[in-house]
């Protein structure tokens, strides 16, 4: 089955958890992953400036190295990265800001990835909430 | 055929960006002509509205981006009977033109739709 995942909930929230323990437990029984798209505080979970203690589970880096392992389609949403202070190499330059907290293997683009994933896709799954 | 989304707005307008995000999936959804239905829930209802004064919380108003959704091909609208009630928001002019709907109407709606998105 193809999946599309959303996440919405920031890195904190056991629903962020619940999300990366759902696409790992779909790639190991077979299924496809068509893209993950990060929204609202879920951008959150993309940013490289993320510092957990070292007895702490450190989603965003589990994230980044998931996506890369498994050469996956990260996509955050750049409009609700931007306001959430999520910027990659591109948009510090455009916007003139000291430093970027977002690089490969994520994406940053628009909503319509959210709807061309869904329309792609046998199931939409979404995590928000706590 | 393309799959039709229903997007369930729950957050009042001015808790929080999450209600504009919402509106932003349907109105990206409208613009790429996909079938998507909007039904406002719980606090979600208080986005409908009319004479908000956003400006007293150096807020935008939303009430213009709402007002959007049916030039994006957005007319699939509702809102939840029961939500509104008990807001005491029942014999309140909606600022959209929204289709009311009870319980049993709402679950039947959500079975209509292939996906549903919840913010």
């Amino acid at each position: 089955m193809k999946f599309a995942i959303a996440l919405f909930s920031p890195p904190h929230a056991p629903s962020s958890r619940r999300a990366l323990r759902f696409a790992q437990a779909a790639l190991a029984g077979g299924h496809e992953i068509v893209r993950l798209f990060f929204y609202q505080d879920g951008v959150h979970s993309a940013s490289s400036n993320v510092v957990c203690a070292q007895d702490e589970v450190d989603l965003p880096r589990e994230w980044r190295e998931f996506v890369q392992t498994q050469q996956l389609d990260g996509v955050v949403c750049i409009a609700a990265a931007l306001r959430r202070g999520v910027l990659n190499d591109d948009e510090t330059q455009r916007y003139s800001r000291t430093a970027a907290n977002l690089d490969a293997p994520w994406e940053l683009s628009g909503l319509g990835q959210l709807h061309e994933a869904a329309q792609l896709a046998d199931r939409l799954v979404c995590f928000g909430g706590p | 055929m393309s799959k039709s989304l229903l997007i369930i707005s729950r957050q009042a307008p001015w808790s929080g960006p999450s209600a504009r995000e919402a509106l932003d999936i349907a109105l990206a959804g409208g613009a790429f002509d996909l079938p998507i239905g909007l039904l406002f829930l719980d606090d979600g209802v208080f986005q409908l509205s009319s004479a908000q004064q956003p400006g007293n919380l150096q807020q935008k108003d939303l009430g213009a981006n709402l007002q959007a959704l049916p030039m994006f091909g957005v007319e699939a609208l509702y809102v939840a009977q029961r939500s509104l009630a008990e807001r005491g928001l029942q014999d309140q002019t909606s600022s959209l033109a929204v289709e009311r709907l009870d319980d049993s109407s709402i679950s039947a709606l959500i079975d209509r739709y292939d996906q549903v998105i919840t913010l």
